[in-house]
């Protein structure tokens, strides 16, 4: 009776419960930063990773698409994780960034992002020619999902692809999310992504909102704007490119 | 008041995605064409407006401030909502095609920051 009750308490006031859920979960990974790692990797950047583990497991465990957030008590998760309170939070650290900077930055960054969709689709292009495939929309849509999960199905649909390429270019795209979320922290005092120039660079190359809004948490939080700000612009461009020119050009090529 | 900030953050907001949507019908991509990019300018262009003299209140930007705090726990609550066992599940392919995207990406953020930099390096 204790536990039908608390459960529906806890599933009638979905987006509560998920951020006591995700106020523990950083508190924890906060700790675990102080106590086992001295500080040395960042309590966000546990956090995150904690988070895409846990996803892991919902995926897993309910076969679902949404991570933890499939698991009904979790579902709250999905709703303060979604992109909607994403982007919120995202316009929101803008306030108080540098408009220099960013002015400053404005040409490269176009060419970041441009550079950035055309170095992961024939990045992806390659790798599915490699693994066989020699279809022209096959490859095309696997290089578009290389860009980003959003801009593999875009593509995949405007060329008629079939819809386990389509599942293969999201997998890449997510890979590339979940990747560049986990891997930004400890690549970042190598590539110098330590100043909103860089940063504004590392949102066009990467492109990927999410791997870019999680990458940027977990090394310096001040940076999210100016990396945002580019990351914005780059699906859109890949949906642009990739089922137009790059798919020419794939077509020329096989 | 507080929800002065937190409105002209919505605001920002819709008007952004609004103007990233239009963009992205016009150029014929079925997608948001820098929606949030948009808002993030606009949320600069409008708290910057005459200066000082027009400045927010320390209370309204309280409104924005929070949302800009949660930012970190809302990235966590977006990593625990991704669809890992998919990228997974994906077999080598997929994975090993985006492993390589990420790191020939990373690779060239300090050739472009070099580049960018050269011309314009007086600050």
């Amino acid at each position: 009776m204790i536990l039908d009750s608390l459960e529906r308490v806890l599933s009638a006031n979905a987006l509560i419960t998920a951020f006591m859920f995700v106020g523990a979960l950083v508190w924890l990974s906060y700790v675990i930063s102080a106590k086992l790692t001295r500080g040395h990797v960042h309590g966000s950047a546990i956090a995150i990773a904690l988070g895409l583990v846990l996803a892991w497991y919902g995926g897993l465990a309910t076969g679902g698409s949404r991570g933890l957030s499939d698991i009904p008590l979790l579902a709250g998760v999905g709703v303060m994780g979604g992109a909607m309170f994403r982007d919120f939070a995202i316009v929101a650290t803008a306030f108080g960034a540098d408009i220099r900077a960013l002015k400053r930055a404005g040409l490269v960054g176009v060419i970041s992002i441009v550079v950035g969709v055309v170095l992961s689709f024939v990045i992806g292009a390659i790798v599915a020619v490699s693994f066989g495939y020699t279809d022209p929309i096959a490859v095309t849509t696997i290089g578009a999902g290389a860009a980003t999960y959003i801009v593999g199905p875009v593509t995949g649909t405007a060329l008629g692809a079939g819809s386990d390429v389509v599942a293969l270019s999201v997998a890449a795209g997510l890979t590339k999310s979940v990747l560049v979320m986990v891997g930004t922290p400890f690549v970042a005092p190598r590539i110098g992504l330590d100043n909103p120039h860089s940063a504004i660079i590392y949102g066009g190359l990467m492109g990927t909102t999410s791997g870019v809004a999680g990458g940027l948490a977990a090394t310096d939080p001040k940076l999210v704007p100016y990396g945002a700000m580019s990351a914005t612009f780059y699906t859109g461009v890949g949906c642009l490119l990739a089922p137009s020119v790059l798919y020419l050009g794939v077509r020329a090529l096989l | 008041m507080v929800i002065y900030g937190v409105g002209l953050l919505s605001f920002c907001m819709l008007v952004g995605m609004f103007a990233g949507d239009l963009l992205g019908v016009v150029i014929g991509v079925q997608a948001n064409v820098g929606g949030v990019g948009i808002a993030m300018i606009l949320l600069l262009a409008l708290s910057n407006l005459g200066d000082r003299t027009a400045a927010l209140s320390p209370i309204t930007e309280k409104g924005i401030g929070f949302w800009s705090a949660m930012y970190i726990p809302i990235v966590v609550a977006m990593a625990a909502r991704q669809d890992v066992a998919a990228a997974l599940s994906g077999g080598w392919m997929a994975i090993i095609a985006g492993v390589a995207a990420v790191a020939a990406s990373f690779a060239l953020i300090p050739v472009l920051a070099r580049f960018g930099q050269g011309g314009q390096d007086d600050s």
